[in-house]
C-alpha cells in the first residue's frame, strides 16, 4: 500500500515536470516560428535592394553617396546574427532606404518609371510585413520569457535560453530624414 | 479577441438553429396553404410541409457551410486575381493577414463595379476570400485601402465570414420560399376544398389556419432579416475596431468610409441576400439596415485620440454611442497601442489617375489579357484570342507581336 502511494506521487511529479518541459519546448518553438516569419521578410528586402539600386542608378548619377549607403547597410544587415544585432542593422537599412526614396522625389523621370514604382510598392509592403511580424514575434518572446522565469518552471529553465525581442527604433522607422540641399 | 470569437460562434449556431425553426414553420404554413387551397388533410399536409422544411434546412445548411463562400462570390460577380494583376492590393491583403495572424492569406477577388465597396467571405480562417470593387481601388490611397482590407480581415478573424455565408444562403432561401407561398395565396387556384361545404367546424378551423399561415408567410422573411441584421451591426463595429488595431491607423478606415459615403453611385444589382456582406450597405432603400450609419462609424474612429487598440475604440464607442462593444475580458488583456502616422504618397491627382488605370488593368489582366508596350508609348491590352498573332497598335498603327 505504502509502496503504491510513493509510486503514485513519483508518477505525478514526473508527469508534472514533463508538462512544464513540454510547455517550455512549445514556447520556444513558437518563438522560433515567429522569428522565421520576420526572417522571410528580411531576406525578401535584401533581395529587392540590388534591383532597386540597379533601377535608380541610371537616373541618379549625382547621388552615389545615397546609393552606397543603402548597399552598405544591406551588406551589414545580411551579416547580422541574432535578433538584437539584426534589429540594429535593419534599422540602418530602413533609414538608408527612406533617404533614397526622399531623394527620388526630386527626379520626376524616375518617379514615372514603372519598375521603380513596383519596387517602391514591394519595399514598403515588405517593411509593413516586418512591422506586423515583429509584433507577433515580440508577443511570443514575452510569453516565453515569462513562462521560463516563473517558479517552478525556472527549475527546468536552465536548458532553455532566454529569447531576445526584436525592437526597431519606431521613430526612425517611419520618419523620412530631412534632405539638405 | 477570443471572447468575441466564442460569442460569435455561439450566436452563429443559435441563429442557424433559429433560421432552421423559421424554415420548418414556413414549410408547415405552406403545407396548410396547399391543403386549404387544393383540399386534403391539413394535419398531414402540415406534417409533410414541416418535414420538407426540415429537409430543405438540412440540405441548405450543408450546401451553405461547404459552398456558401463560392455562392456569395458568384452572386457578387467576383473574379479572382493574382499578385501580377494588382500587386498593391495583394500586398495589402497579405500584410493584414500577417497583422491578424491568420494561418494563410485569404484569396483576393475584384468586382467590376464603379461604386466603392468591399466584402469578405469564407468558410474559416484558412479558407477565406476578400473582394473589392474596381471603384474602391480607383478612389482609395494605400492607407485607406489598408483600412478597408483590415476591416474585412477583421470579419475573417472574428469568424463572421462563415456565419455570414451560411446565414446569407439560408436567409435567401427563406425569402424565396415565402415568395412562393405569397404567389400561391394570390395566384393559386381558388378551388375550395370539398370538406368545407360538408363540415362547417373543420372549415372554420381551416380558415383560421389559413389566416395564420398568411400572417406567418409575411412575417417569416421579416423576422429572419431582423435577426440577421441585428447581429451584423455589432459585427461591423467590431470589425472597425479590428481594422484600427491591425493597421495601427484608424484614420485610414475613417477617411475611406468618408470617401465611400461621398460617392453617389450605388452598387448595381444587389439583392437582400448579399447586402450584409459589404463594408457599407449597398442598398439605399433597405428597411432594416445591416450597417450602422457611416457618420457614426467615422466619428468613433476619429475619437480614438491617438490610440489604435481595442481599449481606445471601446472608449470612443462609449463616448459616441454609449454602451459597450468589445467584451470586458478581451479588454482586460488588450494592450494600449499607439496609432502610427500617415504614409506619404505621390501627388493626389496623378495618384488617382494611376489607381484608376491599375484597377481596370487588374480586371483585364485577371481575364487573361496581355499588356504589350508599343514604341509610341501606348500600352496595348491584347485579349486571349489574339495572343500569339501580330496586331496593330491602335494609336500609331505599328505592328506588335503579342
Amino acid at each position: 500500500m505504502g509502496m503504491l502511494i510513493v509510486l503514485a506521487i513519483v508518477v505525478a511529479i514526473g508527469a508534472w515536470l514533463l508538462a512544464i518541459y513540454n510547455g517550455l519546448v512549445r514556447g520556444r518553438n513558437e518563438v522560433k516560428n515567429a522569428w522565421s516569419q520576420i526572417d522571410v521578410q528580411l531576406k525578401r528586402r535584401h533581395d529587392l535592394i540590388p534591383n532597386l539600386v540597379e533601377t535608380v542608378k541610371g537616373y541618379m548619377q549625382h547621388e552615389s553617396g545615397t546609393l552606397e549607403s543603402v548597399t552598405r547597410a544591406r551588406t551589414a544587415a545580411m551579416g547580422a546574427r541574432g535578433p538584437a544585432d539584426a534589429a540594429r542593422a535593419e534599422s540602418a537599412v530602413t533609414t538608408a532606404l527612406a533617404g533614397l526614396f526622399a531623394v527620388a522625389e526630386r527626379y520626376p523621370d524616375l518617379k514615372a518609371n514603372q519598375n521603380f514604382l513596383a519596387l517602391q510598392e514591394e519595399l514598403s509592403s515588405t517593411e509593413n510585413r516586418i512591422g506586423f511580424a515583429r509584433q507577433a514575434y515580440n508577443d511570443a518572446v514575452t510569453q516565453y520569457n515569462n513562462r521560463r522565469e516563473v517558479f517552478p518552471n525556472s527549475l527546468l529553465a536552465g536548458a532553455f535560453e532566454r529569447a531576445e525581442v526584436f525592437q526597431l527604433e519606431d521613430a526612425a522607422d517611419r520618419a523620412v530624414p530631412p534632405v539638405k540641399f | 479577441m477570443w471572447e468575441q470569437i466564442r460569442t460569435n460562434r455561439r450566436r452563429s449556431a443559435a441563429v442557424v438553429a433559429l433560421l432552421g425553426a423559421v424554415l420548418v414553420a414556413t414549410g408547415i404554413a405552406l403545407g396548410e396553404l396547399v391543403a386549404v387551397q387544393a383540399g386534403g388533410d391539413p394535419r398531414a399536409a402540415a406534417f409533410g410541409g414541416g418535414a420538407l422544411g426540415l429537409g430543405v434546412w438540412l440540405v441548405l445548411w450543408l450546401v451553405s457551410v461547404t459552398q456558401g463562400d463560392r455562392i456569395m462570390l458568384a452572386l457578387a460577380g467576383a473574379r479572382e486575381i493574382q499578385k501580377r494583376d494588382h500587386p498593391q492590393l495583394v500586398n495589402v491583403v497579405e500584410e493584414m493577414a500577417i497583422a491578424a495572424a491568420l494561418p494563410a492569406p485569404p484569396r483576393v477577388f475584384i468586382v467590376d463595379d464603379p461604386s466603392p465597396n468591399a466584402f469578405a467571405t469564407g468558410r474559416n480562417a484558412t479558407r477565406a476570400a476578400v473582394s473589392v470593387t474596381t471603384g474602391l481601388l480607383a478612389r482609395l490611397d494605400r492607407d485607406e485601402l489598408q483600412g478597408v482590407v483590415a476591416h474585412e480581415i477583421g470579419h475573417v478573424r472574428n469568424r463572421d465570414v462563415a456565419f455570414m455565408a451560411t446565414a446569407g444562403v439560408m436567409l435567401g432561401t427563406i425569402v424565396l420560399l415565402a415568395d412562393l407561398g405569397n404567389r400561391l395565396v394570390w395566384y393559386g387556384s381558388p378551388r375550395r376544398s370539398r370538406s368545407s361545404s360538408s363540415d362547417g367546424e373543420s372549415g372554420g378551423g381551416q380558415a383560421v389556419l389559413f389566416v395564420l399561415a398568411l400572417i406567418f408567410m409575411i412575417l417569416a422573411p421579416l423576422l429572419a432579416q431582423i435577426l440577421y441584421f441585428a447581429l451584423s451591426r455589432r459585427r461591423e463595429y467590431l470589425a472597425d475596431a479590428s481594422s484600427a488595431l491591425f493597421t495601427r491607423y484608424p484614420e485610414g478606415l475613417a477617411s475611406a468610409l468618408e470617401k465611400i459615403g461621398r460617392s453617389a453611385s450605388q452598387l448595381a444589382d444587389q439583392g437582400r441576400v448579399t447586402a450584409p456582406m459589404y463594408i457599407v450597405s449597398p442598398r439605399a432603400t433597405a428597411l432594416f439596415s445591416t450597417h450602422p450609419p457611416l457618420e457614426r462609424r467615422i466619428e468613433i474612429l476619429r475619437r480614438m485620440a491617438g490610440g489604435a487598440g481595442l481599449a481606445a475604440y471601446e472608449a470612443a464607442y462609449r463616448s459616441v454611442r454609449g454602451g459597450s462593444v468589445v467584451g470586458p475580458r478581451t479588454l482586460a488583456t488588450a494592450e494600449a497601442v499607439p496609432a502610427r502616422t500617415a504614409t506619404p504618397e505621390a501627388t493626389p491627382v496623378e495618384a488617382a489617375a494611376a489607381r484608376s488605370r491599375q484597377a481596370s488593368d487588374a480586371l483585364l489582366s485577371a481575364g487573361g489579357y496581355q499588356t504589350v508596350p508599343c514604341s509610341c508609348g501606348a500600352r496595348v491590352k491584347v485579349p486571349p484570342p489574339l495572343q500569339g498573332q501580330v496586331t496593330n497598335c491602335p494609336r500609331c498603327g505599328a505592328k506588335l507581336a503579342a
